[in-house]
């Protein structure tokens, strides 16, 4: 197990070269140097301020020494200074937001996991039943809304007109009032809407591809000689056939991770949600190029993690890598 | 394995006919046909100009004169929708076709070359798979000016991946068949044998996911415009429009939910279309 980590580790570090690479190319894909974009009719921003931008972020030296420049303050976690009038710390920028988005989106998996797998389990086992009916059609539909409107509806009916949760922010005027589990309540309204709405499409994908997992499990040859042993069917459906079909839905888990970071900034946007994404958004429209780049590559190794993380989980939940079989 | 059967079934007699007995390829080819029609047909069957403002008619609740209503500034907010249409259709085709171009290259270079070369390129697609895309897409296109055009491109570049894993896979397989070798014992140039043999063989699954993946690149770029970095305004798309409706949310409700329904039901129309597809050129999932 440790070997099997410690390989996939190093496995991740060409892979960070490679992103590292995409959000440099990013910043000079863009046209216009950063250090001078918004700055050019701004009294207050002389040219020895622009030249000694330029020093600081190298933009006078030749492309492949600007990036190895960049690379090694990032390898000791500098990501520079945002542009915006604050001029703090992209690291410290992004550290105070990642909590919100982090729990948002780990809310949201353990949503999809407690909804989809029974209702996937349940579509197979009562294949062509009604509720297996009703359930693809709710499939197709939740692959097909887009987020933003489901939310946007959502707020309509249960925030506007029932006024039944809260439609922005993450708290209420009066939190400062509140006791501890008021305050714990009142976060809990708040992150309800957020956390269903960034859900929703791996709600759909994750439960089908359980019931398609669990149909073709059900047919397996083991399967069928439990039943011919007298094996009691409902041990066979939820202790023999479930666990190997539980199996690849998380593989399935770890690759809805760059779609669910990337949602959150639809998310954060439409609820007000002061998230990573939210951050995002607000850097890419004020052009704030370190923020961008420093977001771009967070995310990114968030993501990697996730990733890595479920690969580690397959691996312990399967035994066959667990004992060190190799593939 | 069924892949090989599939020119010899498309092009069987009465094909046609099995194909729209499918009821899912009926219903989501019905849906495309028609949204692509009335996107096609916009300037001839839109009842107003889609960008006229009407300061007399703000703010109208469905009727007769304006079915979807009226926005803020009084435009016919159906008329507004069929021009908006005209994007999804336009982005979702042009952004497919860069992603499937990139797709076959890489997908039929690493599925034939194999070896060293299989490995390195797979890598990259991995790499680029594991990316929030999305994340990419918003700062290229905040930083190159949002356009249709811009839209089109950073959504073809960063969705060939599924399609490159898939033809590889077909590639890889067919090359251990029969009528491969056979064409190999007779010479005949790889360049040759990937757009002769081993492509149109590969075909159908391409087909699915190229159908499924303008139902992705149709809700990216609602998504894009509701965030304010797609179509710009006054020119209407789908995603704008319920930007607009996002603000006058307590006041209007129309301006929301007629553009979303319009996604939401096209998208479904290349998903069912798609899942009939999936289902017609691989038989052997049907059971």
């Amino acid at each position: 197990m440790t070997a099997y980590i410690s390989k996939r580790l190093i496995g991740m570090i060409p892979l960070l070269f490679g992103i590292t690479i995409i959000s440099f190319g990013m910043m000079h894909l863009a046209p216009g140097e950063p250090s001078v974009v918004g700055q050019e009719f701004n009294p207050k921003v002389s040219v020895e301020d622009i030249e000694r931008l330029r020093s600081y972020y190298g933009l006078d030296k030749p492309l492949y020494e600007q990036y190895w420049q960049w690379l090694s303050r990032l390898a000791v976690l500098d990501f520079g200074q945002s542009f915006s009038a604050d001029g703090r710390a992209v690291l410290d920028k992004v550290a105070e937001r990642i909590p919100v988005t982090l729990s948002i989106n780990i809310l949201a998996m353990l949503f999809i996991i407690l909804i989809a797998i029974p209702i996937g389990v349940a579509s197979a086992v009562r294949r062509d039943s009604w509720f297996d009916k009703g359930m693809t059609l709710f499939v197709f539909i939740g692959f097909a809304i887009p987020s933003f409107w489901l939310g946007l509806l959502l707020m309509i009916g249960l925030g506007v007109n029932l006024n039944w949760l809260p439609v922005s922010g993450l708290h209420d005027y009066s939190w400062q009032q509140m006791g501890f589990w008021q305050q714990q309540l009142d976060l809990l309204e708040h992150l309800l809407l957020p956390v269903f709405v960034s859900a929703i499409g791996g709600l759909a994908g994750m439960s089908r591809f359980m019931r398609t997992g669990m149909l073709d499990v059900i047919r397996a040859d083991y399967i069928t000689t439990a039943r011919a042993m007298g094996v009691p069917e409902g041990t066979i459906r939820y202790r023999l056939a479930l666990k190997n079909a539980v199996l690849p839905i998380i593989t399935l888990l770890g690759l809805s991770i760059p779609g669910l970071i990337g949602g959150s900034v639809i998310v954060e946007q439409l609820f007000s949600l002061p998230g990573m994404g939210l951050l995002f958004f607000e850097a890419v429209m004020a052009r704030d190029y370190p923020l961008v780049m420093g977001i771009t590559v967070i995310g990114a190794v968030l993501t990697l993690l996730g990733n890595l993380i479920a690969d580690i989980a397959y691996a312990w939940a399967d035994p066959r890598i667990r004992h060190g079989a190799t593939s | 394995m069924s892949a090989g059967m599939i020119p010899a079934t498309a092009n069987a007699p009465g094909s046609l006919q099995r194909l729209l007995a499918h009821p899912l390829i009926l219903i989501g080819g019905t849906i495309v046909a028609t949204v692509a029609l009335l996107a096609v047909l916009a300037p001839w069957i839109a009842p107003y100009d889609p960008t006229n403002i009407d300061v007399s008619v703000i703010l109208m609740p469905p009727s007769w004169q304006h079915w979807c209503g009226t926005d803020t500034l009084g435009r016919d907010i159906f008329s507004r929708m069929l021009y908006g249409a005209r994007v999804s259709l336009a982005v979702g085709f042009v952004a497919v076709g860069i992603s499937l171009l990139i797709g076959l290259m890489l997908g039929a270079v690493a599925g034939y070359a194999g070896g060293r070369t299989d490995a390195m390129l797979m890598r990259a697609t991995d790499m680029v798979l594991c990316f929030p895309t999305f994340f990419l897409i918003l700062a290229v296109i905040a930083f190159l000016e949002p356009s249709i055009w811009n839209i089109m491109i950073v959504i073809g570049l960063t969705s060939w991946m599924g399609v490159a894993r898939l033809v590889r896979a077909e590639f890889l397989s067919l090359r251990q068949r029969e009528f491969i070798h056979a064409a190999q014992g007779l010479g005949v140039s790889p360049i040759r044998m990937m757009w002769r043999y081993l492509l149109p063989n590969a075909m159908g699954p391409v087909l699915v996911s190229a159908v499924l993946g303008i139902a992705g690149a149709v809700l990216v770029e609602s998504g894009l415009s509701f965030l304010g970095l797609g179509v710009q305004p006054p020119d209407p798309s789908w995603g704008n429009i319920l930007t607009e409706g996002k603000d006058n949310i307590q006041i209007a409700w129309w301006m929301s939910m007629f553009p979303g329904l319009a996604i939401l039901i096209t998208v479904l129309g290349y998903n069912l279309l798609g899942e009939g597809l999936r289902d017609y050129f691989d038989p052997k999932l049907r059971s």
